[in-house]
């Protein structure tokens, strides 16, 4: 195959490449189309097939290893999972303006410029050699297409660097591709477009020259496979299990953190819902690339027996060796796509990291270049990742040159898988671990590279003799063996990274803003919908200030579309911006991030803003005081209810004093009304004695002074009467109990009214039960509630005919004693109020008889501190019967 | 002066006894009322010129009573005098809302009460 024809197929495809990101780029309507596809999403991820599956996966078959399938069974394995993984990184990506790996990283801890510029370093480190594998790739498949049966052509080599020129040539195309309109913060549908039509390429030719190998030059699978000997296949060579899981587990942390496998997946995402498709799409375009590997394999192993060709070429040699210089030709296309694709992606990737987290901030952090550079600001950007893109690509060439030539294709893919594994632990623990901290993964991250860097790269670069080393690790074969040494190096990297990130993490202390980023991270569901709306942001900012920076690196149209837009959705007035809505600078930060990175932006805005390194500490600190006004709210809400309480019970309590004191002022009002009733006759009748003259009649005369002193009498009963029951209530007068033979207690009664009843001509008569027992009372106080009844009977009694009668009978519980007599009788309506003291507060008009005093009020308390019940009913056929209760002692119950 | 009546109102014997020595010996005629309803039988019967009337009692109440005279056109000019022990003033306004011509206060002076009497009978 001539040069000529080479240099025509490169270029054709990459114009063609071009044409297709051109037309989608000036086209709105394909655009849309595009990037919300999912099916070109799904696609796109397949730029993890690189040129080392095109041509390195039949190399590792053709020795019946089949070890390298894990590189596929990872990602195929983990691809149900995107729904809930992918989600929450492209969640987080989005909320937080996240165009880059390193970004991603950095912004979880503590938004640090070290952590970005230690990821960003880290990376290169790790995707450089990655990169050189992708040139060394093509640059191998053009040279054997070159000198497959054509001495001459090796002049071409030795003239021509055909490594440089095709970088260079890349390098160009990427320029072109990625930087010429990437002010727009919408996805890079041009990349993405061109993504998927090379893993259409890369699939398609793998197919047609499989079915070509397997069905033209061969007839068929089974013939291929009969050809060889049974139980020759073995994808666990080493019979290691542990080996074979941790290529799995390899490739599934490859897949998810090559850097341009987090641009593709995460950055250029639009919506979440393309993940959907993903999860089968993607496994299905794994299995197909991989569908006719083992059959090509085999079929270059007959074809080439004992001719010394490596099976990484035989892709290109089958069709040469057939002199089919078409299909060599399209299997050239289709290594080109895929090694292309990476190339593109990865340097695209890549270079907007070194541009942002090192070139960007070093610019930024001088003020009289920013300002000197003032109407050119947009470019720089630009420029800077023009800069880095040579760099990355110009770093790789030297490592192709210099370093790589030692390698099969297979190892340095694992080499960079090695490395990319190292950011698993920060990144999957920032996300789904709240404690992680900045010193846990900066520790983390640079324990796992460095013995990344001692067991894998330094061999690798002075080809000095490591086996005893790996030995020494634990790496069975003491042949050098790829997977072995690769699995091994990543458990003890992998497991010191951890290891030490997690007791950082543990023993060291967060920043504020750290801690709220790290709410943001794990909780991401929780607060996404809302991040904007619920950063509060203090010190001051002026519109203006804010708007020019914008316009300097978003350009006037852009700027005023993306602030006139969010203004609306957030219903701010811009119009009317005095101090700054901190919503507008929380979203400026995101635009600018789009653009110049994480690191970059939040420098240039705190540049504009009054408080500046403050600031955002502020932010985090007003976010926590309101949380804390929160919880200072509930508590204040449980001591309102408390005290709400307190007082209602304090309410209660007062009324229930008001109503005391009411009662008291009631009684002191009653009993100097009541002796009111006496003094004044006392002192009527004693005005008339003194004013009248002789003409008073003798027996007039002597009938005044009787009622005078009878109502002296009554007075005095009167105020000990107050006294006493004064004293009942006060808790004053206390019982003294003793034990006491009713029985006698009535005789005594009986007996000492004698004289009362025999004057009155009254009749009394007992029926007292004579088993009536001992009961604990007061003597003295029962005695004196018999003699208040039996004087009151004595006094109603029918007069001249009055009979009076007590009974004393008894129940399981009580000693019922019953006085009655044949006098009037009580009102029903007065049975109650004549056991109260004086009248009743509440209707004060009503009272008992006059001169009735208290002493049946002290009777009933008498009683009641007795435990027992006082009553009064109407006898029959008249009179009025006084019953009242005295408990048995509880041992005779 | 004779044939003046003097309706006099308590449940207080005592009170009772001062009163109608001082009406008797004053030359008018006194009725005795031991209680509410009697008063107003009374009332009713003798039209009195004058009542000397207490509020606390066992059935009818003085104001009670009072309302009933003033309301009952037969009686329109007998006067009333409540002699009552309430002696706040809230009770003297209301004795007095009820048509009351006068509030004297227990304990009372003999000559005070008779002045009172003497002055609304002129009236």
């Amino acid at each position: 195959m001539t040069i000529g024809l080479i240099a025509i197929v490169l270029i054709a495809y990459l114009a063609m490449l071009f044409f297709v990101a051109y037309r989608i780029d000036n086209s709105t309507r394909l655009r849309l189309r595009l990037i919300n596809s999912p099916t070109i999403y799904a696609l796109s991820l397949a730029v993890y097939c690189t040129a080392w599956t095109f041509f390195g996966s039949v190399g590792a078959a053709s020795k019946y290893d089949l070890e390298f399938l894990t590189i596929y069974i990872g990602p195929i394995i983990i691809a149900p999972f995107l729904w809930v993984i992918y989600r929450k990184f492209i969640r987080i990506a989005k909320a937080q303006g996240i165009s880059s790996m390193a970004d991603f990283i950095a912004n979880r801890y503590d938004k640090s410029i070290t952590v970005n510029r230690l990821v960003t370093v880290l990376l290169f480190v790790g995707i450089v050699p990655y990169i050189a594998l992708q040139i060394t790739g093509i640059e191998r498949a053009i040279e054997t297409l070159l000198t497959w049966n054509n001495a001459q052509s090796t002049t071409y080599i030795n003239h021509f660097d055909i490594a440089l020129i095709v970088t260079i040539g890349l390098g160009a195309f990427i320029v072109m591709f990625t930087t010429h309109r990437f002010q727009n913060k919408e996805q890079n549908t041009g990349l993405i477009g061109a993504v998927a039509v090379e893993s259409i390429v890369k699939l398609l030719v793998f197919l047609i020259f499989g079915i070509y190998v397997t069905y033209f030059i061969f007839n068929g699978q089974s013939d291929l496979y009969s050809s060889i000997p049974e139980n020759a296949l073995t994808i666990n060579k080493n019979n290691d299990y542990g080996q074979w899981f941790g290529m799995i587990l390899l490739s599934m942390m490859a897949f998810l953190f090559l850097p341009r496998q987090f641009e593709m997946g995460i950055v250029e995402i639009s919506q979440e819902r393309q993940l959907k498709r993903a999860i089968w799409v993607f496994p299905l375009y794994l299995v197909l690339i991989n569908l006719f590997v083992i059959p090509i394999a085999i079929a270059g192993n007959q074809l080439f027996e004992g001719k010394g060709i490596d099976g990484d070429t035989y892709m290109l040699a089958i069709p040469l060796l057939f002199n089919n210089t078409w299909m060599a030709a399209l299997v050239l296309l289709g290594g080109f796509s895929a090694a292309s694709g990476m190339i593109i992606v990865s340097t695209h990737a890549l270079s907007k990291m070194v541009s942002n987290s090192i070139l960007m901030p070093v610019f930024i952090n001088r003020a009289f270049i920013l300002n000197r550079f003032k109407e050119r600001n947009h470019k720089i950007p630009v420029f800077f990742r023009r800069i880095s893109i040579f760099v990355v690509l110009i770093s790789a060439y030297f490592y192709y040159r210099f370093v790589v030539a030692d390698f099969s294709l297979i190892s340095i893919g694992l080499i960079s898988f090695v490395a990319v594994a190292q950011f698993a632990p920060a990144i999957i623990g920032g996300v789904y671990w709240k404690l992680g901290n900045k010193k846990g993964a900066i520790a983390g991250i640079s324990v796992g590279f460095a013995i990344w860097l001692i067991l894998l790269i330094i061999p690798s670069l002075f080809s000095s003799d490591f086996q005893q080393i790996y030995q020494y690790l634990g790496v069975k074969n003491s042949q050098y063996d790829e997977g072995a040494l690769i699995t091994t190096v990543l458990f003890w990297s992998l497991t010191l990274n951890a290891l030490t990130y997690i007791l950082i993490s543990i023993f060291t202390r967060q920043s504020i803003l750290e801690r709220n980023q790290a709410m943001i991270y794990v909780d991401i569901f929780k607060y996404s919908e809302q991040i904007d709306s619920t950063v509060v942001w203090k010190g001051k900012a002026f519109f203006p200030d804010v708007r020019s920076l914008l316009v300097r690196f978003l350009g006037e149209n852009r700027t005023q579309a993306e602030l006139s837009s969010f203004a609306k959705r957030q219903e701010i007035d811009l119009e009317n911006q005095q101090e700054l809505d901190p919503r507008i600078i929380n979203f400026s930060e995101r635009l600018l991030s789009g653009i110049v990175g994480a690191s970059s932006a939040k420098i240039l805005v705190s540049s504009v803003v009054k408080e500046e390194k403050l600031s955002m500490q502020d932010v985090v600190n007003i976010l926590e005081e309101s949380q804390k006004l929160i919880t200072l709210n509930k508590q204040l809400q449980q001591k309102t209810d408390e005290l709400k309480r307190v007082t209602d019970a304090l309410k209660i309590a007062n009324e229930k004093m008001k109503e005391t004191d009411l009662l008291k002022d009631e009684f002191l009002y009653t009993v100097t009304h009541e002796m009111r009733t006496p003094l004044t006759s006392i002192k009527a009748l004693s005005e008339l004695l003194e004013d009248e003259d002789d003409d008073m009649p003798e027996e007039v005369k002597k009938e005044f002074l009787q009622t005078i002193l009878k109502e002296t009498n009554r007075m005095t009963r009167l105020i000990s009467q107050v006294l006493d029951l004064e004293n009942f209530e006060s808790g004053k007068h206390q019982l003294v109990i003793e034990r006491v033979d009713i029985k006698q207690l009535i005789a005594d009664c009986l007996k000492s009214l004698d004289g009362v009843f025999q004057q009155e001509q009254i009749v009394v008569s007992t029926e007292i039960d004579e088993s009536i027992p001992d009961l604990e009372i007061d003597y003295d106080r029962i005695v004196q509630v018999f003699l208040n009844i039996l004087s009151n009977a004595a006094k109603y009694c029918e007069k001249g005919n009055g009979k009076v009668s007590v009974v004393a009978r008894q129940t399981t519980s009580d000693v019922i004693i019953e006085i009655s007599d044949n006098g009037p009788g009580v009102k029903e309506d007065m049975q109650e109020i004549i056991f109260e003291k004086f009248f009743q507060a509440k209707n004060q008009t009503m009272r008992k008889p006059k001169g009735s005093g208290l002493g049946l009020a002290i009777s009933k308390k008498i009683i009641q501190l007795h435990e027992g019940k006082i009553g009064v009913h109407s006898g029959t056929p008249k009179g009025s019967v006084f019953t009242f209760s005295l408990p048995k002692p509880k041992n005779f119950i | 002066m004779e044939g003046i009546k003097i309706l006099i109102v308590d449940d207080e014997p005592n009170i009772v006894l001062s009163l109608d020595y001082l009406v008797r010996k004053k030359g008018f005629t006194p009725f005795i009322a031991r209680n509410g309803s009697e008063a107003l039988a009374i009332a009713e019967k003798e039209k009195p010129n004058l009542v000397v009337l207490d509020i606390m009692m066992p059935d009818i109440d003085g104001y009670e009573v009072c309302k009933q005279i003033k309301a009952n056109l037969s009686l329109e000019h007998t006067k009333i005098i409540f002699l009552s022990a309430k002696s706040r003033q809230e009770d003297i306004d209301k004795g007095l809302a009820m048509g009351a011509d006068q509030y004297v206060t227990k304990p009372f002076s003999t000559k005070q009460i008779m002045q009172e009497i003497i002055n609304l009978l002129n009236q």
